[in-house]
């Protein structure tokens, strides 16, 4: 059995499970600013509150999942992006101890507002940068990373972080749309429609300025059979970003987050194309980088039988908590 | 060359540093959490069966100080799981195939289950049910404990290494999961650090009762939570003793070298001193200023008075830990651990008396013990992890040839950020919790559950 490729798709799962949930919390983060009214942000992290920590876990079966399975693809990959990696933790600690600091401060909790924003800011503008820096390619040497501090800085990157927190946002703005009424849904279909408009064009852009500039992308998609994909992603997104759009005029209110995550998938495609089967882009392939297929097997087993489990009772959690969040739920203090 | 020599020590030691101060700085919330979460499950079980109404106060009282402490947790636990990455890279990859499946079944069973249960401990009372809700506390308490099973199992493989070999890339790849799972020194160590987290509870518990206590010494919750942690304080002090001096037994077995530190026995020798104070000397291979007691360290670890007891001089001088800090690291935790369990008999003494709720000398006692429990568990995690070096994998890889190539300047800019940002919003979470503390736990405020259910949100719904 070619368990690399198996693992190699269950990170991937686990990846975009992390990126479907974290990025609407961290999304609520980004739109903090666009709600300055003190109840209506109350009511936001309410949405979030009882749900966030199990979503912030898929990232550490991220990072676990690598070292577990694909170790050199993990000591590789943390040194060349030490500092985005750096920026993005102490970003989480920010945002994620605000959630209770800002309802137990007495007189600080506009400071925990901020740095609710800016930690989730930072958290999504991150990983933006680590993805981009990905798709630049990443220097190689025996087995060890051998750039330098700053290859992960590039105008190319700094486009991608935008691009994240814009797509956070929209994640965020849906969920919002989901969760709350009034005036602060409405608020959301505003921005959401505007957000929707944005991240198709970034996508675009991206696609278009990867495919130009980046050989090794490049020539994926030029050549058969990747090309079809060429016209066939377009079209897919075309599609999507319009039922998107349509769900926001016509108001429905699961919808938008659903067609939203649709955006997301495609693109999330995408960036998977370009770089199979290489882990570390364009130098170690995800067999290359594979641990030992006894490591891999023994935890295959239990990711078999404990992630449907996850999925069930995380889906619980949300069943609880599920309908809109009204303004007094959540903490009580 | 000489300078890069330098260069490439200091990164070295600065990479050391930045694991030993993030790490140092997440054992404290766990070694908290897992007690709590076990002390609240009882709490509300013990509600639910007696519907004894102070049960549920201190369990409204305490959850909200676990929230700000789960939290916490979770956010310093992300960072650990990054470190290996970042600073630790040819680490990372050599004994990535052992230890990073232990912690990939570490996600997979612990932290999915405590955070997916955690949202319904914290605000689901009155979506699910109480019972429904002790089931989510329960499986909060569950979770933490089975991940203290799955990281002390990959410290411990790191300490006393089982069932592997290594393959061409220079990788360590397992024969035998159960051997590598259970290596020689994890019983010992799970027991040792489970039972540390419980006491280090009891006795915050204890501290935060004995203060109110000192205000009011009728107050019933006060009372309650305070009779809780000093039988815990009476019963786990000793027992955590008693394993402890198993583990060190299971240490000398294994890593010699590291029982020498902490004795701080440089020579090989029979009838051994216990030396109760000195300042070990490295350089000199001598303890100064000692003051010791001749043959109870071959009593204690070998149990016979004239027994030969192993020192330092059996291994090579690159071999040997850093002694000083080793010693001295193990006598604040036996200390701390000798003062619990007095606590522990004294309170027990007055219990009998009847002067347990009175004893104003055992509340402040029992006040001033209330972070030491912290100390003791990090000076524990100096003793083995100081212990064990020059190795990070006793005798298999050395610390100095497990660091990512990375330069002194990143890692001590970002060991600098880590510094700054952990002082900062740990030392505010730590002020809020102890403002929650200083709470007085008779006013806890109850949320009258069935008032409030689905009924409320209906009409809030219909309103809109």
């Amino acid at each position: 059995m070619d368990y690399a490729l198996i693992w190699a798709a269950l990170i991937s799962i686990a990846v975009f499970a992390y990126v479907a949930l974290d990025g609407f919390d961290l999304g609520i983060g980004l739109l903090f600013p666009w709600f300055t009214n003190e109840q209506h942000r109350d009511r936001m992290v309410n949405t979030v509150a009882p749900v966030w920590d199990g979503n912030e876990t898929w990232l550490v079966l991220g990072g676990g999942g690598l070292l577990a399975v694909f170790p050199l693809a993990y000591s590789v990959l943390l040194p060349a992006l030490y500092m985005p990696v750096i920026a993005m933790l102490l970003g989480l600690i920010f945002r994620g101890v605000a959630f209770e600091f800002r309802f137990k401060s007495r007189n600080n909790k506009h400071w925990w507002d901020r740095s609710f924003m800016l930690g989730s800011a930072v958290a999504a503008f991150s990983q933006g940068v680590m993805l981009g820096a990905m798709l630049q390619g990443i220097d190689v040497t025996d087995r060890a990373y051998s750039g330098g501090w700053f290859d992960w800085l590039s105008p190319f990157t700094i486009f991608a972080g935008i691009a994240v927190c814009i797509g956070y946002m929209l994640l965020g703005a849906t969920w919002l749309i989901m969760k709350t009424d009034g005036q602060l849904q409405g608020r959301s279909f505003s921005l959401a429609r505007n957000l929707s408009l944005l991240m198709i064009l970034a996508i675009a852009a991206a696609s278009i300025y990867l495919v130009s500039t980046y050989g090794q992308v490049a020539d994926r998609w030029l050549t058969w059979p990747t090309s079809a994909g060429l016209w066939l992603l377009p079209f897919a997104l075309a599609i999507v970003g319009g039922g998107l759009l349509t769900a926001l005029n016509k108001k429905r209110e699961g919808a938008p987050y659903l067609w939203a995550l649709g955006v997301f998938l495609i693109a999330f495609i995408g960036f998977a194309v370009s770089i199979f089967p290489y882990l570390i882009p364009f130098e170690i392939t995800l067999w290359e980088a594979a641990g030992p297929d006894n490591s891999l097997s023994f935890l295959l087993v239990g990711a078999v039988i404990l992630i449907p489990i996850i999925f069930a009772y995380t889906g619980y959690t949300y069943w609880v908590f599920r309908g809109k969040t009204s303004e007094d739920s959540g903490y009580h203090e | 060359m000489l300078e890069s020599w330098f260069s490439q020590a200091d990164a070295v030691l600065l990479a050391r540093f930045q694991f030993a101060f993030t790490v140092a700085f997440h054992i404290i919330f766990p070694a908290f959490t897992i007690g709590l979460a076990s002390f609240l499950a009882v709490l509300e079980g013990l509600y639910l069966k007696t519907r004894n109404p102070v049960y549920q106060k201190l369990f409204r009282y305490w959850v909200k100080i676990f929230a700000v402490a789960f939290g916490m947790g979770v956010v310093s636990g992300i960072v650990m799981s990054y470190q290996f990455g970042t600073n630790w890279a040819v680490f990372s990859d050599k004994a990535g195939p052992v230890i990073g499946p232990l912690m990939g079944y570490e996600v997979l069973t612990a932290f999915f289950l405590e955070a997916g249960f955690l949202g319904v401990m914290l605000f689901g009372m009155n979506k699910v049910g109480e019972r429904l809700h002790f089931f989510a506390t329960l499986m909060v308490a569950v979770g933490t404990a089975i991940s203290a099973f799955w990281i002390l199992s990959v410290n411990s493989w790191m300490q006393t290494p089982a069932g592997f070999a290594m393959n061409e890339q220079g990788q360590f790849i397992v024969t035998s999961w159960f051997e590598a799972i259970f290596n020689p020194s994890f019983p010992y160590r799970l027991a040792h650090m489970l039972l540390a987290a419980y006491l280090t509870t009891a006795f915050v518990v204890g501290a935060v009762g004995a203060w109110h206590l000192l205000k009011d010494s009728t107050s019933a919750s006060a009372r309650k939570m305070f009779s809780m942690a000093m039988w815990m304080a009476l019963i786990v002090a000793p027992l955590q003793v008693f394993v402890g001096d198993l583990h060190g037994l299971n240490t000398q077995e294994h890593q010699p070298a590291k029982v020498a530190a902490m004795e701080g026995h440089f020579e090989t020798q029979s009838n051994a001193p216990l030396y109760l104070f000195g300042l070990p000397n490295q350089t000199t291979a001598e303890v100064d200023y000692a003051v010791k007691i001749p043959g109870l360290a071959s009593l204690i670890l070998q149990h016979d008075i004239n027994a030969e007891v192993t020192g330092l001089d059996q291994f090579p001088r690159d071999e040997w830990p850093p002694v000083a800090i080793v010693f001295w690291a193990f006598r604040i935790m036996v200390g701390i651990g000798v003062l619990m369990m007095l606590i522990g008999l004294w309170s027990g003494f007055q219990r009998l008396r009847g002067g347990l709720y009175q004893s104003k000398m055992l509340h402040r006692s029992a006040v001033l013990m209330g972070p030491l429990g912290f100390v003791a568990v990090i000076a524990g995690w100096v003793v083995t992890e100081v212990g064990r070096q020059p190795w990070v994998i006793q005798g298999l890889l050395r610390t100095s040839e497990a660091v990512s190539p990375v330069d002194a300047v990143g890692v001590g800019a970002s060991l600098l950020a880590f510094i700054i940002v952990y002082f900062l919003v740990f030392g505010a979470g730590t002020v809020y919790i102890l403002r929650k503390m200083a709470g007085d736990p008779e006013h806890t405020h109850i949320p009258d559950y069935a008032r409030i259910p689905m009924a409320a949100e209906r009409l809030y719904h219909e309103e809109k």
